[in-house]
């Protein structure tokens, strides 16, 4: 695993930090990669990188299940593509070619979801996209990366280009991020990071809704005198379930995703802790499987109570009840 | 095209129809889809035995073939094994538990097979990125790809298409076989993609039209694909060709054989002797 200073991104989005700086910066040490998008290199600062490497990007134009089958065959002749468009659009729209060409055939190709969750803001529930963890997870061999800051999605997009298999990037957050790696991101796939201990309960969360989360137990230990532990899960597939074993011991666990509480983060971890005895009930936060009423991203993050203050009483009513 | 050539691969026409049916016989009451495999007979028999180089030792070079129309795998394998590509015991392993070789193929290149088909339209687009991948690694090699005419229906088979020509893929030739029927009946009936030689014309493609089962037409249209542009051939074919009873039949897009009904098949193939 290489080991990357991330200072230079914090505080930036993700995409700009991928495309924009990361990507251009390093592009020797990643021979084969082609980077293929759905008339989305300006949504995803490629700007630069396609000016100083014209023969190592293809537009597709508006057509993700076109953007996902050229990435196939590309694939399959040894390129490494990174096929990029709107999360909603290239999990939903390209969701039977994700099955068929990367998880069946197995081509290596990195999916980068642009903008997941709410961040679309006055675009509306067309481009929300609160499903993509929910059915990717579904498909056989796909692995699922949803990094909580800039920092942490630079080194989850240098372990999937080293990763001998197809992935799925979801990006999150836009330039309102909280920055959780200042320098520094012990990343592994697969292996969830703890990024603040506590004894009382387990608060498991991925992508924007980490940086949120370490506010809101902040919160909690302040105003509540509850000790939680946060854990980033940046990997949804192949899910982490020693973390989980760790977390045991916990009152309660708590889900906190920009995404449907029907398949996504809050299901995965169901899915293994129904499995065995011992483990505490489990409170999903995210949206409540509903559409969104649209606004800006505080207006929709406080809709589905996804902010650190809402977070804490939520949990602080639910613990009274336990 | 000499006589002697003619006659070579309108035997290996039969050949490979005898073995779709003794094959899809095998399967018994699983049962094969014999009128699709029937129609891009002459199709496979012409592209295999004249144009398309594979050699096991230098893989990278080999032209692609890439069956979009995945459930005419039964005529793949069938040809592959007349081209000693694979072998009599991967063709006996036909529609059997846990076999690789069943109605849709599965990639494996090292046995000639380029795409894990089924699903319609995706080995098209899948193609097109062959193509343009092979184009930037500077390969002298064609990409083949043969589609369905009811395939046509998909929509990503016009993204896949518009992609060839924007991106100029001059090596590569898709061939649709034309034989008019889908599932549910004719193509004119269920959704007629009339006109379509000038819909492909119109998508950058140049566009010749064929007889699906005169390997002379065949050869002719495989032999002068374009320079400057990604090439179509729409090959005018007859689902189940070569079988009475199964010819232009919808109902036999998926189908079993009988003891009866597969004696008069073979009958009737191996009456017809070429000199």
């Amino acid at each position: 695993m290489t080991d990357f200073n991330l200072k230079k991104y914090a505080g930036q989005g993700q995409a700009v930090a991928l495309f924009g700086t990361f990507l251009p910066d390093n592009i020797e040490k990643y021979p084969g990669v082609h980077v293929l998008s759905a008339d989305m290199s300006a949504a995803a600062s490629l700007s630069r990188y396609i000016y100083q490497n014209p023969d190592k990007y293809t537009e597709i134009g508006i057509a993700e299940q076109n953007l996902v089958g050229i990435a196939s065959g590309m694939a399959s002749e040894g390129f490494t593509p990174i096929a990029i468009a709107q999360a909603a659009f290239i999990s939903m729209r390209a969701f039977e070619m994700n099955r068929q060409y990367l998880g069946y055939m197995k081509n290596k190709v990195i999916l980068v979801g642009l903008n997941s969750g709410l961040y679309l803001q006055y675009f509306g529930n067309t481009h929300y996209c609160i499903e993509d963890i929910a059915i990717l997870r579904s498909i056989p061999n796909m692995t699922i990366l949803s990094p909580a800051d800039a920092g942490e999605a630079v080194m989850a997009l240098d372990a999937a280009l080293q990763y001998d298999g197809p992935s799925y990037i979801r990006l999150t957050g836009g330039s309102q991020l909280r920055t959780v790696y200042n320098e520094h991101c012990n990343f592994a796939i697969g292996k969830d990071i703890v990024i603040r201990e506590g004894s009382d309960i387990c608060i498991f969360a991925t992508g924007a809704c980490v940086g949120i989360s370490v506010e809101a137990a902040n919160i909690l230990s302040k105003k509540n005198g509850i000790e939680a532990k946060v854990v980033d899960v940046h990997t949804l597939k192949p899910f982490d379930t020693e973390t989980v074993d760790q977390a045991r011991g916990s009152l309660l666990f708590v889900t906190a995703e920009e995404h449907s509480i029907i398949g996504g983060l809050g299901s995965a971890l169901s899915d293994y802790t129904s499995t065995k005895r011992g483990f505490p009930a489990i409170m999903k936060i995210g949206v409540q499987d509903t559409f969104s009423k649209p606004g800006n991203y505080d207006y929709l993050m406080q809709q589905h109570r996804l902010t650190p203050e809402l977070i804490a009483e939520d949990i602080f009513n639910q613990i009274q009840t336990l | 095209m000499t006589i002697k050539k003619k006659t070579e691969l309108e035997n290996l026409s039969k050949d490979i129809r005898l073995d779709i049916i003794k094959t899809g016989y095998l399967a018994g009451i699983k049962g094969a889809h014999f009128g699709g495999c029937l129609s891009i007979v002459e199709i496979l028999a012409t592209l295999y035995s004249e144009f398309v180089h594979y050699n096991i030792k230098e893989l990278e070079y080999r032209d692609r073939v890439v069956l979009s129309k995945g459930h005419a795998a039964l005529a793949l394998y069938c040809t592959l094994y007349e081209k000693g590509i694979i072998t009599k015991e991967d063709l006996k392993t036909f529609e059997q538990d846990g076999s690789d070789f069943i109605a849709h193929s599965k990639r494996n290149i090292v046995k000639g097979q380029e795409f894990s088909g089924g699903s319609l339209s995706l080995g098209l687009s899948h193609a097109v990125g062959v193509a343009y991948a092979c184009k930037l690694k500077g390969l002298a090699n064609r990409i083949y790809v043969i589609l369905g005419d009811g395939e046509l229906n998909e929509g990503l088979i016009w993204e896949s298409l518009m992609f060839a020509s924007h991106h100029k893929l001059n090596n590569l030739t898709v061939i649709i076989d034309h034989n008019h029927l889908q599932a549910d009946g004719t193509i004119e009936e269920v959704m007629d993609t009339a006109p379509l030689k000038k819909k492909l014309s119109s998508f950058g493609f140049d566009t010749q039209e064929a007889d699906g089962h005169s390997v002379e037409e065949l050869y002719l249209a495989l032999s002068h694909p374009s320079d400057t542009q990604p090439s179509a051939i729409i090959a005018e074919t007859i689902k189940g060709k070569g079988i009475s009873f199964m010819e232009g039949k919808a109902k036999w897009h998926h189908g079993d054989l009988n003891e009866l009904r597969y004696n008069k098949a073979l009958k009737e193939l191996e009456g017809k002797k070429y000199d």
